[in-house]
C-alpha cells in the first residue's frame, strides 16, 4: 500500500514536472499576447486585493498588539516597528499572502480550467489548431506570477500600517521613534528574501492550479476534487519552501 | 479525403474496434451510425488525430495522421472543421470573439475584414443578430449553430460532427439538418457525420456506414442499410429492443437473486 501511494506520489511529480517544461515552452509565444496575461492579473491579482489588504491589516494590528506586549516587558516598545518590518516583509507577507492567494485565486483557475476541459472547451481549441498549453494556461500562468509578488508587497504594507495602528496611536509609541527604527533596520536584504519567497510561492501556486485543472477529471466530482487538491498542495508547498528558502538566506 | 483502414484500438484492455474499415469521400456527407457504446466518438478523435490507432492507419487528406508530428497535426487540424456535441463555445468570449477566434488566432487580418467574415458564416446560421450575445445566454440549437459558424469559418475541407442532432428540439433539428446539407452543397465541404439517429441522417446522408462489435456492420446508402437483413441492422435500424443487442446489460440470473436473501 505504501509502496502504490510513494509509486503515484513519485508518477505525479515527474507528470508535473513535465508539464512545467510544456508550459514554460508555451510562456514564450504566449507573451505575444499580454492583453490575455494582463486580464489574468486583474483576474487573479486585483480580484484578490480585499481579501489581501484587509488580511494585511489585521495581521498587522494583531503584530503590534502582541509585538508590543512582548517587547514592553524588555523596556524596547521603540523596536516594533523594526519587528513587524521584518516579520511582514521575510516571513508574514510572502506565506499569508500566498496562502490566501492559492485559496482566493488558485482554486478559481483550477475550476475553470477543469470545467473547460470537462466542457470539451480545451479539445475544442485542440482542433481548431490552437494550443490550449498557450492560449488558456500559460496567460493564467504568467498572471499569477507577477501577481504574487505584487499581491505580498501591498500586504506587506498595509500590515505595517497596522502595527503602526496599533503601536503609535493606540499604545502611545513615538511615532518618530517607530519609523526611524524601522527605517535603520530593514535591508535590502530583507527585502530580497521577501520577493524571492513571494516569487517562489507565486510559481509554486500557479503551476499547481493550472496542473491540477488541466489535468482534472472531466466530471463535476473530478473538478471538485482537483479544486481540493490545489489547496491542499499548494498550502503544504509554500511552507514546505519557505522553510527552505529562509533556510537558504540565513 | 478521409480513410480509416483495419484500425484496432483498444481502452485499457477493452478492444473499441477490431479491424474497421471506412472512407469518407470528397464533397459527399457520410453518416456513421451505431448504437451507444460503438466507439462513434472515438472514431472521431481517430481521425483528428487526438488518438492514434494501436493498429492500421488513419489517412485524412491522403497523410498517415500517426507518423505526423505534432506541428503537422497542427497543419492538417486547420484544414478541418469539428462541431462538438455540446458545442463547446468558450464561455468567456462573445458569439462574435468565439466565431473570430480561430480567424485571429491562424491569421493577421485586419479588423474590418475580420467583421465582415464572422458576419458572414453568422448568417450563415441565422444568428447574425445574436453577435454579442456571451454563450451561456444561447439554447442548445443556437450555441451549436454558433459553433457551426466557428466551425466554418476558416473554410475547411472536411468537417466533422459529434451528434449533431442530440437533445434539440424539432424545430432546432430541422435547422441544423439543413445547415450540415446546405455547408456540404454549397462549399463543397466533405461531411462525416456521427449520429445514431437514423432517421433525420437517412434523409441526407450520401454513404452510411453502421458499427457494430467494433467494426462496420453494414455500409452502402441508407436505402440499402434499410434494406438489409441482418438481425444486428434490422434492429438498429427499425429501433427494436428485441435482437442481437440485448435490451439487459449482463447480470446473473433474475429470480436466483432476487431469492438470494431468503
Amino acid at each position: 500500500m505504501t509502496n502504490g501511494y510513494m509509486g503515484e506520489g513519485i508518477r505525479r511529480l515527474g507528470a508535473t514536472a513535465i508539464f512545467l517544461g510544456r508550459l514554460a515552452l508555451q510562456c514564450v509565444p504566449a507573451c505575444a499576447r499580454p492583453r490575455l496575461i494582463v486580464a489574468q492579473i486583474y483576474n487573479t491579482g486585483a480580484r484578490s486585493l480585499i481579501i489581501i489588504m484587509l488580511s494585511g491589516l489585521f495581521v498587522g494590528m494583531v503584530l503590534g498588539l502582541q509585538g508590543y506586549d512582548l517587547l514592553r516587558r524588555f523596556g524596547s516598545e521603540d523596536v516594533l516597528g523594526t519587528a513587524a518590518a521584518l516579520g511582514l516583509l521575510r516571513e508574514l507577507g510572502p506565506v499569508i499572502t500566498a496562502l490566501l492567494f492559492a485559496g482566493r485565486a488558485g482554486t478559481a483557475l483550477t475550476s475553470e480550467i477543469g470545467l473547460m476541459r470537462a466542457t470539451d472547451q480545451l479539445t475544442a481549441m485542440e482542433i481548431m489548431a490552437v494550443d490550449p498549453l498557450r492560449y488558456v494556461a500559460a496567460p493564467r500562468f504568467l498572471g499569477a506570477i507577477i501577481a504574487v509578488p505584487l499581491l505580498t508587497a501591498i500586504f506587506a504594507i498595509v500590515g505595517l500600517f497596522g502595527a503602526q495602528l496599533i503601536g503609535v496611536q493606540l499604545m502611545g509609541i513615538d511615532p518618530g521613534a517607530f519609523w526611524s527604527q524601522t527605517q535603520d533596520a530593514v535591508e535590502l536584504r530583507d527585502v530580497r528574501e521577501g520577493l524571492t519567497k513571494s516569487l517562489v510561492f507565486g510559481i509554486a501556486c500557479a503551476l499547481v492550479a493550472v496542473y491540477e485543472g488541466y489535468n482534472s477529471e472531466p466530471t463535476a466530482a473530478g473538478v471538485g476534487l482537483a479544486t481540493t487538491r490545489t489547496v491542499v498542495a499548494s498550502s503544504v508547498l509554500i511552507l514546505l519552501l519557505d522553510y527552505v528558502i529562509t533556510a537558504a538566506f540565513l | 479525403m478521409v480513410d480509416v483502414s483495419d484500425v484496432n484500438y483498444a481502452v485499457g484492455g477493452r478492444p473499441i474496434f477490431k479491424g474497421l474499415t471506412l472512407t469518407a469521400r470528397r464533397g459527399r456527407i457520410t453518416a456513421i451510425m451505431g448504437p451507444s457504446g460503438t466507439g462513434k466518438t472515438t472514431l472521431l478523435r481517430l481521425i483528428t488525430a487526438q488518438i492514434t490507432a494501436d493498429a492500421g492507419t488513419v489517412r485524412v487528406f491522403g497523410e498517415n495522421v500517426a507518423t505526423l508530428g505534432s506541428a503537422a497535426i497542427y497543419g492538417l487540424r486547420r484544414r478541418m472543421g469539428m462541431l462538438f456535441q455540446n458545442g463547446a463555445l468558450l464561455t468567456d468570449l462573445t458569439v462574435f470573439e468565439n466565431v473570430a477566434f480561430p480567424v485571429r488566432e491562424h491569421t493577421d487580418l485586419p479588423e474590418p475584414l475580420i467583421r465582415k467574415l464572422v458576419l458572414t458564416k453568422l448568417q450563415a446560421v441565422g444568428l447574425r443578430g445574436a453577435a454579442e450575445l456571451m454563450p451561456s445566454e444561447l439554447s442548445g440549437g443556437m450555441a451549436r449553430r454558433v459553433a457551426l459558424a466557428r466551425a466554418i469559418v476558416m473554410d475547411p475541407e472536411v468537417l466533422v460532427y459529434d451528434e449533431p442532432f442530440v437533445g434539440l428540439d424539432p424545430i432546432s433539428l430541422g435547422v441544423i439538418l439543413r445547415l450540415i446539407k446546405q455547408m456540404n452543397d454549397a462549399l463543397g465541404i466533405t461531411s462525416i457525420v456521427v449520429s445514431h439517429d437514423v432517421q433525420e441522417l437517412s434523409t441526407i446522408a450520401d454513404d452510411s456506414y453502421l458499427l457494430s462489435a467494433g467494426a462496420v456492420a453494414a455500409a452502402g446508402a441508407p436505402a440499402q442499410l434499410r434494406a438489409s437483413d441482418s438481425p444486428a441492422v434490422r434492429q438498429f435500424m427499425t429501433g427494436s429492443a428485441e435482437g442481437p443487442v440485448a435490451f439487459h446489460y449482463p447480470a446473473p440470473d433474475y429470480v436466483t437473486q432476487l431469492l438470494a436473501d431468503d
